[in-house]
């Protein structure tokens, strides 16, 4: 039987009709070899755009569709499905793009209408080549890995559970909780952070369904969407969490001092330590570099006074394998260090605290009890608090942090409130950004306590006197200001994890161009990544704040179930295929496969694929002295008949061919 | 004569990364020559020499070649095995008269919309300045 291709050419409204002349590269289609119907229409993503395919594949028995319309990664699915509707396999159809790749970006209508046209032609070449494919079901296995216990993944973790599903939660932490553990209240409700977060910590520790492994690290993913085999290591804790009472005994004898990095290095934790009162798991670890009973043999107080005879000097690492179904990623962000903005004077003035300092000077569990403190032990009398220290900056990162705008404010709130109102406080902003539900109503309370906004970047911090002096410019009132203050706090920007890219390759998910994982689709695929099973949650993806966040993890936790409670999954049938009639059976091919999905048949003398392994890279394809080794879909001659219709290698004579069908348009709103 | 001269370059691009960074380029209206065009693969590993050589000899006057960033491939490796591959492509070019200019492999992520219009722009200018191909009237196919 011949093929019987009918053509689709998509207005998308203005979005391609607006650039390319629609009605004529339909026509121009209709006159190319095989097309026995060519139509321009609207919207063909619509419900009557899809219906006419399945109507034409019935009335003129079309074994082939070409969809020329948007990206493929958009709407390719979409037509297919449309095509599978109609009874044709979906494979049998090819989608091109004359949008994102010819009308939106192109200047002239008439290179547009040009291009479109090689566009579509190049389609027609190859869907003519295109043979039936039929996916594969493979199962799901129904637990699910969550990868960092901050808010995120403590939120995707507790979905997951509660539904039934198991989870393994990884967290390299010796505790729970991430960054929200560190803060004091939360804006705009000044919700205590700690009220909120610990009976959600707690939630973790006591559900059945979810197996917490904290100072753990993932080493290894291997597997494909539904079965992943996932490599954690389990590092020595020398602490034996399941004698261990945490009674905190070890504690307080132990004599060694380290600064501590929860407390922001404001304060001192011993060797043997927990991040706070609250930590959940509550067993404390050994900080083996240094323990001095680890490092030098001499000490093993803490053993000596523990209870139960939980400490071990002795315990290694260990490795544990868990099968799961998908991922999610909740691996959060870390804050700059304004060291390297060495204008600010952080590290040199001691009166210069980050934003997660200041938290913990908030914090009643933290190294002042919850006041704010100079290091002389008195309250500062005036405050400078400098936005956008790092972020919305070219030199370290363009973006905006998002939640800084609005824990400055909430600062401003706290020193009125706990130093008292005669305490001055400078906000150097250069936009306010409080985009939130209440955080707008948030900014003008604070604007109502008294609080002085400044519209300008400060140039510098100096010290004149034994003062801080904030040096900048009002840009408002066109004006250089000098503002002499007692303590300064920086905004710090939010960044991608220090480990974000070594987490990437691991998990084989992308990076954008901060750094930060990159999200399916930038608006309709926030959760998904490029990696089937794998989802994000939370500021691993980009800056958010605790609400961001907590929602952005429930939709990560809701992708991972439905892939769990489905059961099953349907996997790409564009694989390898080695034809034994071809294979020479020099092995090359092997030695490429980055999945081992190739093996030798030493019966035979070929190279064999195994479907199930293989993920249709095209590595063996590619280099296959033999063109034995094809990918499905992305065949040889597909390609070659691809190249030759872009390149106009088959045109009809004149600027447009004619045929009978090219002239059965369908305008909008009265399809045929 | 030059001046005249319109190249047509063929683009082979990987679907997760520069195939995704033109669709961002497309929906942020960042325009282009409207000289190149797209081929769709699913990784750069999978672009045979054989697809660069055909396009070269059925009219493409260039041919680029794009992919994820060293270490961000999809499939683990399948760009550095286009990057030997392409260098040892160019050594092989001379040898039929096509100047090694006229194949380049480039790296464009995902989130580069900008990079690529700046990629595809650049190269077609290189392309304008090397001339069209002279070696395909000469071939024999």
């Amino acid at each position: 039987m011949g093929n019987k291709i009918g053509v689709y050419v998509c207005h998308c409204g203005t979005n391609i009709a607006g650039k390319v002349d629609c009605e004529h590269v339909a026509k121009y289609a209709g006159g190319l070899r095989d097309v026995v119907v060519a139509r321009d229409y609207q919207f063909m993503c619509s419900d009557p755009g899809q219906d006419m395919i399945i109507r034409d594949i019935r009335d003129y028995g079309l074994n082939r569709v070409v969809v020329a319309s948007c990206s493929p990664r958009l709407h390719e699915k979409t037509f297919q499905k449309a095509c599978q509707r109609g009874g044709l396999n979906p494979y049998l159809m090819q989608h091109c793009c004359i949008r994102e790749h010819c009308s939106w970006v192109t200047a002239d209508r008439g290179e547009a209408t040009a291009k479109a046209r090689r566009i579509v032609e190049a389609s027609v070449n190859r869907v003519g080549r295109h043979r039936e494919l039929f996916t594969r079901d493979v199962d799901v296995l129904p637990d699910v890995m969550v990868v960092g216990a901050g808010i995120a993944g403590i939120q995707a973790a507790l979905d997951i559970a509660r539904s039934g599903h198991r989870v393994h939660l990884v967290e390299q932490g010796p505790s729970i909780g991430g960054h929200m553990a560190q803060f004091d209240k939360t804006f705009p409700t000044l919700d205590c952070a700690a009220c909120i977060s610990t009976p959600k910590m707690v939630a973790v520790a006591q559900e059945p369904n979810i197996n917490l492994l904290t100072w753990s690290e993932v080493v290894d993913v291997s597997g494909f969407v539904g079965n992943y085999t996932v490599t954690v290591l389990r590092k020595a804790r020398y602490v034996n969490e399941d004698v261990c009472t945490g009674c905190g005994t070890c504690l307080e004898k132990c004599p060694t001092k380290v600064l501590s990095d929860f407390e922001e290095k404001l304060a001192f934790r011993k060797a043997i330590y927990r991040n706070s009162p609250q930590a959940v798991p509550n067993t404390p670890v050994i900080d083996a570099a240094h323990c001095k009973m680890i490092t030098k043999g001499k000490c093993g107080i803490c053993q000596k006074v523990c209870p139960t005879g939980a400490i071990d000097y002795n315990a290694v690492e260990r490795r544990e394998v868990y099968h799961v179904g998908s991922v999610v990623l909740a691996t959060g962000y870390d804050t700059m260090d304004p060291t390297v903005m060495s204008e600010y004077g952080f590290g040199r003035f001691e009166e210069v605290y980050t934003a997660l300092q200041f938290e913990r000077l908030n914090n009643a569990v933290g190294p002042t009890g919850g006041r704010i403190l100079m290091k002389n032990g008195q309250p500062p009398e005036s405050v400078a608090i400098i936005h956008c220290v790092g972020s919305r900056d070219k030199n370290y990162h363009e973006y905006c942090s998002r939640t800084c705008c609005m824990y400055a404010l909430k600062y401003d709130h706290l020193i009125k409130d706990k130093v008292g109102h005669h305490a001055r406080v400078y906000n150097f902003y250069i936009d306010m950004r409080c985009f939130g539900k209440g955080y707008e109503e948030f900014y003008r309370r604070v604007q109502e306590e008294g609080v002085t906004f400044i519209r300008g970047r400060p140039a510098e911090v100096v010290r004149e006197d034994g003062h801080l002096v904030v040096v900048g410019e009002d840009t408002l009132l066109g004006m250089r200001v000098r503002v002499p203050v007692d303590m300064v706090v920086l905004c710090t920007a939010m960044e991608p994890r220090r480990n974000a890219q070594d987490v990437a390759r691991v998990f084989g998910v992308s990076q954008g161009q901060d750094g930060f994982f990159l999200e399916e689709h930038p608006k309709l695929g926030p959760v998904s990544t490029a990696t089937d099973g794998v989802f994000l949650a939370g500021s691993c993806q980009g800056p958010k704040d605790i609400p961001d966040a907590v929602s952005h993890a429930s939709g990560g936790a809701a992708q991972a179930l439905a892939l769990a409670a489905r059961g099953h999954v349907s996997i790409s049938p564009t694989t390898s295929y080695i034809d034994p009639e071809v294979c020479i059976g020099c092995k090359v091919c092997i030695g490429l496969c980055p999945y081992s999905a190739i093996e030798f048949d030493e019966r035979r003398k070929v190279s064999v694929i195994n479907e199930a392994m293989c993920k249709g890279c095209g590595s063996c394809a590619g280099y296959c002295p033999s063109g034995a080794a094809q990918i499905k879909h992305f065949r040889e001659s597909q390609v070659f008949d691809e190249i030759d219709g872009l390149l106009g290698m088959h045109a009809p004579e004149g600027p447009c061919g004619e045929s009978a069908e090219s002239s059965a348009n369908v305008q909008a709103g009265e399809p045929a | 004569m030059k001046t005249e001269f319109e190249p047509t370059i063929l683009a082979f691009v990987c679907n997760w990364c520069t195939y995704t960074a033109a669709d961002l380029a497309g929906t942020s209206r960042m325009v282009q020559q409207p000289n190149v065009r797209l081929v769709r693969m699913m990784c750069t590993g999978m672009v045979d020499p054989k697809y660069v050589i055909k396009a070269l000899l059925s009219g493409a006057d260039g041919v680029l070649i794009s992919g994820c960033h060293p270490g961000d491939c999809h499939y683990m490796n399948g760009n550095y095995k286009a990057r030997r591959r392409v260098r040892l492509l160019k050594e092989i070019l001379p040898l039929f008269g096509i100047e090694e200019g006229r194949v380049k492999l480039t790296w464009v992520g995902a989130s580069e919309g900008n990079e690529f219009a700046a990629t595809v722009n650049n190269f077609i200018n290189e392309i304008r300045e090397i001339g069209p191909m002279e070696a395909r009237s000469m071939a024999i196919v």
